[in-house]
C-alpha cells in the first residue's frame, strides 16, 4: 500500500508544484502576465464580438424564416368539415409545425382591423370578397424554398383548393441570404479564429521565450520535461481563461453600448458564455503545449 | 570521443580518460581547446559523435532523453556565469535543485540549510543574487551543485569570473567538497590553482589531450 501511496504524493506535490509556480510568474512578471492577459482577450473579444454578430444575425434570419407561410385559399363554398378534415391532415405532414383555417368572416375582420385606411371600402361591401383560407406554418429546417414549393405543390392538389400562395420568390431569396451569410460567416470567423488563435500562441510563446534562462536551468539540476511543462500548461490555461473572461466583459460592455444607442440586440447566453472562457482556457493550454514542446526540444 | 559540429566544428578528438570515484581532475587548457565541449558530454548537454561516455551506469550510446534528467540530478554543475534565478533568494535557488526531484517540503528545507551552512552562506540565505558579490553568488552555485549529494561536481571556469581572494576561497571550498568524498572535474584557465591543487591535470588543446598527468605518473612509475 504504500507504494500507491507514495506515487499519488508525488502526483499531487506535483500538480500543486505547478500551480504554485504558475500564480508566481504573475506575481514575478505582472507587466508580461497582465499584457499576455490583454493580447489574449482582446484577441478573444474580436473574434467573439463577430461571434456575437453572427448570433444576433442568424436569430435575425430565423425570426424572418418563422415568417415563411403557405396560404391556400379555398374555393367558396367548401364547407367548414372539409376544411377541419384538411387542417388535421396537413398537420400531420412532416414539414408541418401548424395550420390553421381562416374563415372568410375572420379573414374580413383581420383585413379591417389591419388596414384602417380602407375602412370606408370595407363597409360598402354587401358580400364579403375574401376567401376562406388555411395557413399553413412550416416547421425549422422545412423553411427552404424547396420544402416550401414540395409541400405547396401538394396542398394544390385539394380540390377545393383555388390558389396556394407561399411568397416564392423572398423565400428563395431568402435560401440565398441563408447560404451567401452561411459562407461568408465561415471564411470570415476562419480568418479571425485563425488570428486569434496565432495571437495567443505568439503571446504565450512569448512568454515561454522569456523564461528560456530559466527552462535551461531547470534541465541543468535534472527537471523532467514534464515537470518543466506543467507549470506552463498551469499558467496558459490560467491566461487563457482570464483573457476569455475579459473578452467575454469588453463583449458585454460592447453589446450594452449597442443595445442603449442603437438597436435590440441579444448576448450570449450563459453555455455560449462558458464556451467563450472555456475556448480561451483551450487555446492558452494549447499554446503553451506547443510553445514548450517546441522550446523544449530545443534545448 | 569525439564530438564535431554540423558546421564542421571539430570540438573534440579522440579524447579518452578515466576519473575514478572520489578523484580531483583538473581540465586545462586554451580557450576553444575543448574543456566545456568534455563537461557537456559528461552531463549529456551534447552526445558524442564518435566514442561514448560512461558516467555512473548511464552511457551516452544508450541514453534516452527521459534519462539525462536522472544522470542530472547525480551530478552537481556549477558554471563561470553561476545561472541563478535572479528573481529567487539563495535559499530558493539552492531549493530549485531538490524541488525538481519532487522532494517533500520537509526534507527540502533542513537539506538546502545544511549545504548553505557548507558553502558559508546561512546569513544570506534570504537575499537575492543581485545582492550577493560573484564570490557568494559562486558559493549558492556550489551549493546548488551540493543539494542533491551529486557523486561528482564539474565546475566549468567556477573562478573564471571572480577576483583572486574568491577564486581562492571558492578553490578552497571546492577542495573540501572533494576531501568529502566527491569527486571534481573542473575546467580551469587558472595555472595558479593547479599548480596550488596538486591534483590530476589533463591538458586538452585543439580538441585532444595533450597531457594527462596521471597517464605520465604511471610511465615514470
Amino acid at each position: 500500500m504504500i507504494q500507491p501511496l507514495t506515487n499519488r504524493w508525488q502526483a499531487e506535490n506535483r500538480m500543486n508544484h505547478a500551480i504554485r509556480e504558475a500564480l508566481l510568474v504573475f506575481r514575478r512578471w505582472p507587466a508580461l502576465s497582465v499584457l499576455s492577459v490583454t493580447t489574449i482577450a482582446f484577441a478573444l473579444f474580436v473574434a467573439s464580438l463577430y461571434s456575437l454578430v453572427v448570433i444576433n444575425l442568424h436569430r435575425t434570419l430565423q425570426s424572418i424564416e418563422e415568417r415563411v407561410e403557405i396560404v391556400v385559399y379555398l374555393l367558396r363554398g367548401t364547407p367548414v368539415e372539409v376544411a377541419t378534415v384538411a387542417v388535421r391532415e396537413i398537420e400531420a405532414f412532416p414539414e408541418v409545425a401548424s395550420a390553421l383555417y381562416v374563415t372568410a368572416a375572420e379573414a374580413l375582420r383581420r383585413a379591417q382591423a389591419e388596414l384602417v385606411e380602407f375602412q370606408g371600402i370595407f363597409s360598402e361591401f354587401e358580400t364579403n370578397p375574401l376567401p376562406a383560407s388555411l395557413e399553413v406554418r412550416l416547421r425549422p429546417g422545412f423553411r427552404g424554398s424547396d420544402a416550401v414549393r414540395t409541400v405547396a405543390e401538394r396542398l394544390r392538389a385539394y380540390n377545393f383548393a383555388e390558389d396556394v400562395q407561399y411568397g416564392g420568390e423572398w423565400v428563395a431569396k431568402l435560401d440565398r441570404l441563408r447560404n451567401i451569410g452561411g459562407i461568408v460567416g465561415l471564411l470570415i470567423g476562419g480568418a479571425f479564429a485563425m488570428a486569434s488563435i496565432i495571437i495567443i500562441g505568439t503571446t504565450i510563446r512569448m512568454a515561454v521565450m522569456q523564461r528560456a534562462p530559466e527552462i535551461a536551468i531547470m534541465r541543468l539540476v535534472g527537471a523532467t520535461d514534464g515537470f518543466i511543462r506543467r507549470p506552463f500548461l498551469v499558467e496558459g490555461c490560467i491566461k487563457g481563461a482570464l483573457g476569455g473572461a475579459a473578452a467575454l466583459g469588453l463583449c458585454y460592455a460592447a453589446f450594452a453600448a449597442i443595445n442603449a444607442f442603437l438597436f435590440q440586440a441579444q448576448f450570449f447566453t450563459t453555455a455560449q458564455s462558458a464556451l467563450l472562457v472555456g475556448v480561451g482556457t483551450a487555446l492558452g493550454l494549447l499554446a503553451s503545449a506547443t510553445s514548450v514542446r517546441k522550446h523544449l526540444h530545443r534545448v | 570521443m569525439s564530438k564535431s559540429f554540423p558546421s564542421g566544428t571539430v570540438a573534440l578528438r579522440d579524447a579518452s580518460f578515466h576519473v575514478a570515484k572520489g578523484e580531483f581532475v583538473f581540465l586545462t587548457g586554451h580557450s576553444g581547446a575543448g574543456k566545456s565541449t568534455v563537461l557537456r558530454l559528461i552531463y549529456a548537454e551534447h552526445l558524442p559523435t564518435k566514442g561514448r561516455v560512461h558516467v555512473s551506469g548511464f552511457s551516452t550510446d544508450k541514453l534516452k532523453r527521459r534519462e539525462i534528467s536522472r544522470l542530472r540530478r547525480r551530478l552537481g554543475i556549477v558554471f563561470q556565469d553561476f545561472r541563478l534565478l535572479e528573481d529567487r533568494s539563495a535559499e530558493k535557488n539552492v531549493a530549485f535543485a531538490l524541488e525538481v526531484t519532487g522532494a517533500k517540503r520537509s526534507v527540502i528545507v533542513p537539506k538546502v540549510m545544511r549545504v548553505l551552512a557548507q558553502v558559508g552562506l546561512t546569513a544570506k540565505a534570504r537575499n537575492f543574487p543581485s545582492e550577493l558579490s560573484g564570490g557568494e553568488l559562486q558559493r549558492v552555485a556550489i551549493a546548488r551543485a551540493l543539494v542533491n549529494d551529486p557523486f561528482v561536481l564539474l565546475a566549468d571556469e567556477p573562478t573564471g569570473n571572480l577576483d583572486e581572494r574568491a577564486s581562492r576561497g571558492v578553490f578552497r571550498l571546492i577542495r573540501d567538497i572533494n576531501a568529502n568524498g566527491t569527486a571534481v572535474v573542473m575546467a580551469t584557465h587558472n595555472l595558479d590553482l593547479v599548480r596550488e591543487g596538486g591534483y590530476r591535470t589533463i591538458e586538452l588543446e585543439q580538441g585532444a589531450i595533450v597531457f594527462d598527468s596521471a597517464v605520465d605518473e604511471q610511465v615514470a612509475s
